[in-house]
């Protein structure tokens, strides 16, 4: 859709993308909403903030093909703003984190339960309100009683799961309702990992809020530290030396190969096939320690940081990565293909779990699970930055939405980031790897937006006039994809939830942060 | 079908290393032997994420694999605390994970170890002592053994689980 179909005030900002920004109107943000929705855009997040004079503003991002970042700043008092969610249903648990976070309500909204606080701070207290320190402790002695969807019926009944699962996994709550093994419906309940990171972030220095950014979701350390760098730098003004960035790029993608690997041998394993998990488990086994050798960490934890990246690669160690690149190629090439021609397998796979276009549509399912189920959208492509915007990505995608699919489609851009990293190195630019600092800069806010495997990690970052973050906003592309599960397994047994949720492996210190 | 994957596997052979921890335990029997006469059978492990960014958790599944080979060492994850030896606990201790952290707790049979994992199970690490965070897994329970790093690679917990049973073997005083 066209950016002036919207009507409303919007101007560039300086990004590596597109993104266009703008306040308005509670009237205009109601409108904008109905108006993106109608062209079928999408949310990619939702937060607050609270401005120094006390006054909050609402931010929301929606995709249309470029980004528009709209402001509602409410009048001194005011606590409450339109409500999106019966437009944009992912926007149903970012405005009750606001609410628990500030206490700003969705005027209209049908479900305002708590989400992120489980009653381990007073209904009162808001966490990110400027008056309070974050430093604040609470008794634990209000009783949590947290109100599902009750499923009423004959021969319905519920299996409660979580916070703490069998394996060694994070933690989370479902509640299935159920008729003997078939699933009615089930209702997810997260947050249970939050730290209070949006707080923490408040403590620190721009140039040091990577490192935290960085462990937002310990998998995806690369995307978030990339897209929180490219928020400064944006801010900043600062231009990067090619090298760096295509540095970046290598890192990003074996970040992708090695979530990848893991995921498809846990696949192979959650339908009972554990020759899939030991040898997928080596090759990324394998991928860590070269990791280790030449990024310093085997998960490549503080590598990017704000101007570039910490240390250089020379060329033995690239020489090193384009051999494991054709190792992991050849071993995968053999792995895919024993999958493929497993009956029991694919009869695990097929048609399990299955997220139609419509609904996810609808539900505005991205990334990785998004494209399995046919919305062809890839950051790297859409709004790609350097060296992304240099390099032609094939995003690949599936249509018909169920574990197969995304069983598939990972096994596709495995194999596409390993021809992107040898096309990284073989044109590789010399030259510094790191800006010199040049300036800390001024005040300003800024965005970054980086496709991790996972899908796109967004970062809003607000910068004082001391260097000090203001506020900074780092959003998981599970916020949208987690409510999509509750309805891939619709219909299924409840022993295909462990495979229908590895299909998707979403985060939860991500989302709950 | 068959014969790919038998082919497969054939090809990969044995990869499974020494595991590398300290020399005295270098190798494979040792550890096995030690675990056997301090517990009477393999040691079994009840892993409990208390809000960890995951990466803790990355590691742990890492020894599981072939490199690594735990349960060859006679060392097992298990779902059920009831069934658990030893509680590792990552992450900072979220508020709203410390109550099913000390239910998990109570329902292990004594004596149990409780080991914390990586730096914020220590002391908060990144994520400090706030609203959300208890800042470690001492304040919500007592801990026989810390092992830092973020996270911790797979061989220094290995190191540290070894650890934490020897310093079980030893009798100790004042306790019911």
């Amino acid at each position: 859709m066209d950016i002036a179909n919207l009507e409303l005030s919007l101007s560039a900002m300086p990004a590596e993308f597109t993104l266009f920004r703008g306040e308005v109107s509670a009237d205009e943000w109601s409108t904008a909403a109905f108006a993106i929705a109608e062209g079928h855009g999408q949310l990619v997040s939702l937060w607050g903030n609270q401005l120094n004079n006390g006054t909050f503003v609402l931010s929301v991002v929606y995709d249309i093909g470029t980004l528009v970042w709209l402001e509602l700043p409410l009048a001194r008092g005011r606590i409450s703003y339109p409500d999106i969610s019966g437009l944009f249903p992912s926007a149903n648990r970012l405005q009750r984190a606001v609410g628990d976070l500030f206490g700003l309500n969705a005027a209209g909204a049908t479900d305002s339960r708590p989400w992120l606080n489980h009653k381990m701070w007073p209904a009162d207290y808001f966490p990110l309100r400027k008056v309070n320190s974050g430093k604040e402790e609470f008794a634990d002695d209000l009783a949590d009683d947290y109100q599902f969807v009750q499923v009423l019926g004959e021969g319905v009944h519920e299996i409660a799961v979580g916070p703490v699962h069998a394996g060694i996994i994070e933690p989370g709550h479902f509640r299935f309702s159920v008729v003997g093994e078939k699933t009615l419906r089930l209702e997810e309940r997260l947050g249970y990992t939050h730290k209070g990171v949006d707080k923490a972030f408040e403590q620190l220095s721009a140039v040091d809020g990577y490192r935290l950014a960085g462990r937002m979701s310990g998998d995806s350390t690369v995307a978030y530290a990339w897209s929180y760098c490219m928020s400064l730098e944006n801010i900043w003004n600062w231009k990067l030396p090619e090298r760096a960035t295509w540095l970046r790029a290598i890192a990003l993608e074996r970040e992708r190969i090695a979530n990848h690997l893991g995921d498809l041998g846990a696949l192979g394993n959650d339908a009972g096939f554990a020759f899939g998990l030991s040898q997928f488990m080596r090759l990324k086994e394998d991928c860590l320690r070269l990791n280790k050798k030449l990024f310093s960490h085997r998960f490549m934890m503080d590598y990017i940081c704000p101007g570039g990246v910490e240390r250089d690669i020379d060329a033995d160690g690239l020489a090193e990565i384009l051999t494991q690149c054709r190792v992991v190629e050849e071993e995968v090439r053999t792995l895919q293909k024993i999958y493929d021609d497993h009956s029991g397998l694919q009869d695990r796979f097929m048609m399990t779990g299955t997220v139609s276009l419509e609904v996810a549509t609808k539900l505005g399912l991205t990334g990785m699970a998004g494209r399995a189920s046919g919305i062809i959208h890839d950051v790297r492509v859409d709004a790609a930055c350097a060296p992304y915007s240099k390099m032609d990505v094939h995003v690949s995608s599936r249509e018909t939405g169920d574990v197969c699919a995304r069983v598939d489609v990972r096994f596709d851009e495995l194999f596409e980031s390993l021809r992107l990293i040898r096309y990284l190195i073989d044109n590789l630019p010399m030259g510094a790897i790191r800006t010199e600092y040049v300036e800390r800069g001024a005040e300003g806010s800024g965005a970054g937006w980086i496709e991790g495997w996972r899908g796109g990690i967004f970062t809003a970052l607000y910068v004082d006039s001391k260097g000090k973050i203001s506020r900074c906003h780092v959003h998981d592309p599970s916020w949208q994809n987690w409510p999509v599960i509750e309805y891939a397994v619709i219909g299924d047994i409840v022993p295909d939830f462990p495979l229908i949720n590895k299909s998707f492996n979403l985060s939860y210190s991500g989302h709950d942060r | 079908m068959m014969w790919p994957l038998i082919r497969q596997i054939a090809k990969v052979g044995i990869v499974t290393e020494k595991p590398p921890v300290a020399q005295e335990m270098a190798s494979a029997k040792r550890i096995h032997d030690e675990i056997l006469k301090i517990l009477g059978r393999a040691l079994t492990i009840r892993e409990v994420d208390a809000g960890s960014c995951n990466g803790c958790e990355l590691e742990l599944n890492a020894l599981g694999n072939v490199y690594y080979n735990l349960e060859g060492l006679g060392i097992k994850f298990v779902a059920s605390p009831r069934h658990a030896d030893m509680l590792l606990v990552t992450g900072p201790v979220s508020r709203s994970m410390s109550h099913a952290l000390a239910v998990t707790n109570e329902a292990m049979p004594d004596p149990k170890i409780v080991v914390a994992v990586g730096d914020c199970a220590i002391n908060g690490g990144i994520f400090g002592t706030s609203y959300a965070s208890l800042g470690g897994v001492s304040k919500a329970l007592k801990v026989d053994l810390t092992i830092p790093g973020c996270p911790p690679e797979p061989i220094v917990i290995l190191e540290g689980i070894l650890t934490a049973v020897r310093y079980r073997l030893r009798p100790r005083t004042g306790e019911k």
